[in-house]
C-alpha cells in the first residue's frame, strides 16, 4: 500500500504544477497548445496520487510489489519524455520557419539596395 | 448616428490557404457588392496559386512565408486595416462559404452605431446549414457556454463572416487568439466591452479546399477553446484605447 505521507507530498506537488501552468496561461507566458500536455501531466499525477488504490492496482499490473509509488515517477518520467519529444518537433519548425525569416529578409534587402 | 457606408474608408479581409479555386470569385464579388471596399487577401503560407489570382483581380495580397493558422492570418489583415486607417472591415473567407451579398445584413449593426463587433449566424434564421453532425454538436456546445461567459444569447460563435467597426479592428490588431481563433476573439471582445450583435445569414456549401478542421483535430480543437475560455474568465482586460489613426 502507498504511504499516505506520499501521497500526500505527491498530490501537492501535482496540484502545485496545475497552479503554475495555470498562472503561466492566464499571464499570457504560456501558450494553451502548449500547456494541455502540462495539464494532463498534472491531471494524471493528482489523479493517481489520490486515488491510492488505483495506483497500488497499476503497480501490481507491472509486477511492482514492493513500493507502488514507484509508479508515479515512472508515470512523472514518461510525461517528462514526451513534452520534451514535443519541444523537439516544436524547435524544428521554429527552426525551419527562422530559415524561411531569413532568406525573405536577404531578399527584400536586396530588392530594396538595388530597387 | 448612422453613417453611411460610402463615407467610410472600408475593408474587406480575406484569409485564404490554397484556395485558388475560388478565392478570384470571393474577391469578385465583394467588388460586386460595392466597388468601394478594398481587399486584402492573407495567403497563409498557400502552396498553389492563391496569392496570385488574388493578386490579378486586384486585391492586396499579404503573403505570409509560412502557415500562420487562421489566427495569425487574420491578424495580419487586421493589422493591415488598423495601420491604414479603415473605419469598417468585414471578414470574408477565401473558401466562398460566405456570401458577399449577405454583407448589408452583417454591416447594418455597425453602420448604425449599435454593434462595434457584429457576426453572421447560421442558425438564427432562415439560412439553412448542412454540416457533419459532430461540427454541429460542437457549434451548439460553444455557444452554449459562450453564451453563459458573455450573458447574452449566442447561437454560432464559430462563424467567421463578421464586420467589425475602428474598435474592433484596433483591438484585432493588437491581439488576436491564435489556432482557431473565432470562438475566443468573440469572448475577447465582449470582455474589453466592444458590443456585440449577431444577425442571421445564409452560408453557401464550401466552393473548394477543405475546413481547416478536420475529425481528428476536434478533440484537440475543443479542449484549446475551452481551456482558453476557462483561463480568460480569470484575466483582467483592458478596454482599448480609441486613438486614430488617419
Amino acid at each position: 500500500m502507498t504511504p499516505l505521507p506520499v501521497s500526500i507530498a505527491a498530490a501537492v506537488a501535482s496540484f502545485v504544477l496545475l497552479v503554475v501552468v495555470f498562472e503561466l496561461i492566464r499571464s499570457r507566458r504560456l501558450r494553451e497548445r502548449y500547456a494541455l500536455l502540462w495539464l494532463l501531466t498534472g491531471v494524471v499525477l493528482l489523479a493517481l496520487s489520490l486515488w491510492r488504490g488505483g495506483l497500488n492496482t497499476i503497480a501490481g499490473w507491472f509486477g511492482v510489489e514492493t513500493y507502488p509509488p514507484a509508479i508515479l515517477g515512472a508515470v512523472g518520467a514518461l510525461f517528462i519524455l514526451v513534452v520534451l519529444l514535443h519541444y523537439s518537433t516544436v524547435i524544428s519548425r521554429l527552426s525551419d520557419q527562422n530559415t524561411i525569416l531569413a532568406q525573405r529578409l536577404a531578399l527584400l534587402e536586396q530588392q530594396l539596395r538595388e530597387g | 448616428m448612422a453613417e453611411q457606408l460610402s463615407e467610410l474608408k472600408r475593408i474587406a479581409i480575406v484569409p485564404a490557404l490554397n484556395e485558388e479555386q475560388t478565392v478570384g470569385r470571393v474577391v469578385d464579388e465583394i467588388r460586386a457588392f460595392d466597388p468601394g471596399f478594398d481587399i486584402v487577401v492573407v495567403d497563409d503560407g498557400s502552396v498553389d496559386r492563391t496569392a496570385g489570382v488574388a493578386a490579378d483581380r486586384g486585391a492586396h495580397v499579404l503573403r505570409l512565408p509560412f502557415n500562420l493558422g487562421i489566427g495569425g492570418a487574420m491578424q495580419t489583415g487586421y493589422r493591415f486595416a488598423f495601420e491604414h486607417g479603415y473605419d469598417v472591415a468585414v471578414q470574408v473567407d477565401g473558401d466562398g462559404q460566405h456570401d458577399p451579398t449577405q454583407l448589408p445584413t452583417i454591416l447594418a449593426p455597425v453602420l448604425s452605431g449599435e454593434a462595434d463587433l457584429c457576426v453572421g449566424s447560421r442558425f438564427t434564421g432562415s439560412g439553412q446549414f448542412r454540416s457533419s453532425f459532430v461540427r454541429r454538436i460542437g457549434i451548439k456546445i460553444f455557444a452554449r457556454i459562450v453564451s453563459l461567459v458573455v450573458r447574452q444569447k449566442l447561437t454560432d460563435t464559430t462563424s467567421g463572416f463578421r464586420a467589425v467597426n475602428r474598435r474592433g479592428i484596433a483591438l484585432f490588431a493588437a491581439d488576436y487568439p491564435h489556432d482557431y481563433p473565432e470562438v475566443e476573439a468573440t469572448v475577447m471582445s465582449v470582455k474589453h466591452k466592444l458590443r456585440l450583435i449577431e444577425v442571421p445569414v445564409e452560408m453557401r456549401e464550401r466552393g473548394g479546399g477543405s475546413s481547416s478542421i478536420t475529425a481528428v483535430r476536434s478533440v484537440y480543437y475543443m479542449a484549446k477553446v475551452l481551456l482558453a475560455i476557462f483561463v480568460g474568465l480569470f484575466r483582467r482586460y483592458a478596454v482599448p484605447v480609441e486613438e486614430e489613426h488617419r
